[in-house]
């Protein structure tokens, strides 16, 4: 066992430590600081870069731009990033629709869309869930129907993260109603700028609308769209859930903002003359969350390990991602705590891009209650956590 | 032992309930917190008709004289409806508070207003760095010429930016957290140097930030013995504090509700998904502790109510607070990840509730804080 980096790795990290140092706007920097939120154009901007470099697909081969790195390469890159507060890309092009291509998609298909993923010149949104089919998605309805060289798609997709910006759309469809649910869906690349395509915002916990609904009213979409044969959209996008998982558990996310916390404790007032570090309860709770991420970063270099010994990462994924999203909520609470009165606000247009007031709350702790609402998200996508525990039982527990 | 309402009690629960059933949905909800004042104006009015605004205040007062259980019944029909009209701000704390420092001339100027509905009140007591203590107040208060100087600066101002009056905490001497040398003063909202930055918080209720840019005030302004308040004031909080809870409990009980009547309509995997265990059990702990902060917020309406000494009424109160903290964080996180997706949008009322309880949660002090004041005061007892 051994779980030092070796030199070229440790060397690694230094390289991609200063260069997040110098080319990570500082502009930029500050406002993830400060909770902003980063607008479209400017994680484009970034995006391109990190493209500029060869470091915008860490997790694509060679062959079609990636970094050709190793599993420690990775980890050591999303780490860095996410100590930086660096916006990793965002996943819906680069780390789901992209393997699809790569794995079952045509070489044309391949050509088409793989290089305008890779420069950010193109916004692509995950099109699985609808209304009635959450954690049972293989139950959707959306339905597309042969028309000569076309795809006739109806129905209603939701909860579409960055649906509002995005150029395309990723959808599980149903293309055969005769047959078991799960074999009679495909996956279809639809252009958003279609005619029948429309979208509305839903507005969520924190006052934002990151997510929408999307419409599909007679959208004509050519044959050539559909990834693989036909009915065979469910194994392709389950076999991607299994291995599209890398930074599930936000241990890069989670170290930056627990950093932050103790700083922001140790110079915050606990109201009775001491900082807040200084408060035994607050600072045994705090220590607590740092124990549980040395677990779940231990738990994390653990699957990684065997990942770089060819294995592929079994249902374990799942501890990952209960774990990570579940931690992440304990420290978003830790900062409600930590404002105090200042947590209560609701401000969102706070966090717009564009917003010129100051904001009301001392360095740090502005929109901390907003986060922590927005947070609940993490235990309810990507698989809900109580349906990944169910993965547990059934595919390690043998329940 | 009888823990039963009494009569009067048990018409209060069904005048309060009703009002919220029938003129409180959540949409009317939703009208009144985008309207400029976030509060009903007629709804206020219609609470003064009805005597509600006269129920903290004793009879000497020519209030109704009710009890912290009286209060407790209001405040869970209220917390169920998410109501926003400013009672606990501007009646069981300022109000009360009034009640308790001013002098007779100044009760009778304003407590009728007060309760006839045609004024509106603040307290102004958080500060940047004070969290929970009321001891710790930088605000400062000099006097000059006959008058006092304040200076300094109020957060999460309940009510500020309605309020016509507010009664401002401020240190005439001793060390920033003593309980010595505190007093209160009346302060006209737009009186020069007052500046109000206005805002909702999570609960969809007004506050405000206040700045204090060398306000001068006449002495007679000062409400209570000079740097002598802070019993009183801790007092007041504790019944605040109280009608908080019980306003949880309320809250508490609707999210319970639309939880389980959720979970019995909501399919997936072609059954509802209130039959897997996984979130039946869950279910069961919430209601657990829906019963538990109900027991406790009883608990301490009816030692508020005793005679006991005050040391052991703030023991029960802290004692409520903190284990509402810890209720709501369950109650609260479970109901909305139970809905799933549909918990976290605007268009349901769970993740309004769900703002409002975590908003009531850190008001007057988070489950750390009590739990901390709770143990001093049994340490020292
Ligand atoms: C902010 C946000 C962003 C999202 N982004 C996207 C996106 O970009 N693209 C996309 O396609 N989808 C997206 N989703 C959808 C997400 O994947 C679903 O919300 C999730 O699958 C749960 O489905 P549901 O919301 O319908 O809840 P439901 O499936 O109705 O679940 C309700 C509750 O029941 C529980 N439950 C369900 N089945 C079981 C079971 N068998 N045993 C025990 N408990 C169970 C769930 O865990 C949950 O607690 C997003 C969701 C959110 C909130
Ligand atoms: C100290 C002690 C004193 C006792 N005294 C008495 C006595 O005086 N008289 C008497 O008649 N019995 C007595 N019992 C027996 C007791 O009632 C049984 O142990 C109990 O009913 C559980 O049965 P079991 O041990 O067979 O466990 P099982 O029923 O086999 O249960 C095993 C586990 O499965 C869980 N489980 C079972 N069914 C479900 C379900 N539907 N959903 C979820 N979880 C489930 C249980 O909670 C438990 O965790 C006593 C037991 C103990 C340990």
């Amino acid at each position: 066992m051994n779980a030092d980096f070796s030199p070229e790795d440790a060397a690694f990290r230094d390289e991609v430590r200063e260069f997040l140092q110098n080319e990570f706007p500082a502009a930029y920097r500050d406002k993830v600081d400060a909770g902003i939120r980063l607008s479209k154009d400017e994680i484009v901007h970034w995006q391109k870069i990190l493209h500029e470099k060869g470091w915008a697909a860490p997790n694509w081969p060679v062959e079609h731009g990636g970094t050709g790195w190793s599993p420690t390469q990775k980890h050591i890159f999303a780490m860095e990033m996410g100590l930086t507060g660096a916006p990793e890309p965002v996943p819906f092009g680069m780390k789901m629709v992209a393997p699809v291509l790569m794995a079952y998609g045509s070489g044309e298909q391949q050509q088409r869309f793989l290089p305008d993923i890779l420069q950010s010149n193109v916004w692509w949104c995950q099109g699985y869930s609808e209304p009635n089919s959450g954690s049972d998605l293989a139950s959707l309805k959306t339905s597309a129907v042969r028309d000569g060289d076309h795809y006739i798609v109806n129905g209603a997709k939701t909860w579409n993260t960055y649906g509002q910006y995005a150029d395309w759309i990723f959808c599980l469809v149903r293309t055969d109603t005769t047959v078991k649910k799960q074999e009679g869906i495909s996956f279809l690349l639809i252009d958003m700028h279609s005619p029948g395509v429309s979208h509305k915002p839903i507005v969520l916990l924190d006052g934002h609308s990151e997510v929408n609904e999307i419409f599909f009213d007679e959208v004509r979409v050519p044959v050539e769209n559909l990834i693989g044969e036909e009915n065979k959209g469910w194994t392709y996008a389950k076999v991607l859930l299994t291995h599209e998982r890398t930074n599930i558990a936000l241990v890069p996310r989670s170290t930056r903002r627990l950093r932050a916390l103790r700083r922001a404790a140790a110079s915050l007032d606990d109201g009775q003359g001491g900082s807040m570090l200084e408060n035994p309860v607050f600072s045994h709770r705090l220590a607590e969350l740092e124990i549980e991420l040395k677990a779940l970063e231990y738990a994390e270099l653990r699957t990684l390990a065997s990942l770089s010994v060819g294995k592929s990462p079994g249902p374990e994924s799942s501890i990952l991602k209960i774990v990570g999203t579940e931690l992440a909520q304990r420290i978003d609470e830790m900062f409600l705590e930590l404002g105090a009165y200042h947590s209560l606000p609701y401000l969102p247009e706070q966090f717009d891009e564009g917003f010129q007031g100051t904001n009301l709350e001392p360095g740090g702790l502005a929109g901390q209650g907003l986060v922590y609402l927005n947070d609940r998200k993490l235990s309810i996508f990507g698989g809900s956590n109580e349906v990944q525990r169910n993965i547990i039982c059934k595919a390690v527990l043998g329940l | 032992m009888d823990f039963s309402y009494s009569e009067e009690q048990q018409m209060l629960k069904e005048s309060v309930g009703r009002f919220v059933r029938q003129q409180y949905d959540f949409d009317t909800r939703n009208r009144i917190a985008a309207s400029e004042t976030g509060y009903s104006e007629e709804n206020w009015k219609l609470f003064a008709e009805l005597g509600w605004l006269t129920v903290p205040f004793g009879e000497e007062d020519g209030g109704f004289g009710g009890s912290a259980v009286d209060l407790m019944v209001m405040m869970e029909e209220f917390g169920k409806a998410m109501l926003l009209e400013p009672f606990l701000p501007s009646v069981v704390l300022a109000g009360r508070l009034l009640a308790a420092l001013g002098d007779a001339r100044r009760k009778a100027e304003l407590l009728p207003a007060l309760m006839a509905g045609n004024l509106q009140l603040a307290c102004a007591w958080a500060e940047s760095g004070s969290r929970y203590n009321l001891a710790n107040v930088r605000l400062s208060a000099r006097g000059e010429g006959g008058n006092v100087i304040l200076s300094g600066v109020k957060v999460n101002v309940l009510n500020g930016p309605n309020a016509d009056k507010l009664l401002v905490t401020a240190r005439e001497s001793g060390a920033v957290t003593g309980r010595e040398g505190l007093s209160v003063f009346l302060v006209d909202r737009d009186a020069p140097g007052v500046d109000v930055r206005a805002y909702a918080n999570m609960d969809a209720c007004r506050a405000a930030k206040i700045s204090f840019n060398e306000v001068t005030v006449p002495e007679s302004a000062r409400l209570g013995k000079p740097g002598g308040v802070y019993d009183a004031l801790e007092r007041v909080f504790d019944h605040a504090t109280a009608a908080v809870c019980a306003q949880a409990v309320g809250a508490l009980d609707s999210l319970l509700r639309k939880t389980v009547e959720y979970s019995k309509t909501r399919k997936q995997f072609g059954v509802h998904i209130g039959s897997f265990q996984a979130l039946q059990h869950r279910m069961a702990d919430m209601f657990i502790e829906c019963q538990l902060a109900r027991s406790i917020t009883v608990m301490a309406a009816m030692q508020l109510d005793s005679e006991a000494p005050w040391q052991s009424r703030s023991a029960a109160v802290s004692a409520a607070k903190s284990r509402l903290g810890r209720a709501i964080r369950r109650v609260g996180q479970e109901a909305v990840q139970i809905h799933g997706g549909i918990g976290m949008t605007d268009e349901l009322d769970v993740s309004h509730l769900f703002r409002q309880v975590t908003g009531l949660e850190l008001l007057f002090g988070d489950a750390d804080y009590h739990t901390a004041r709770f143990a001093r005061l049994q340490n020292a007892g």
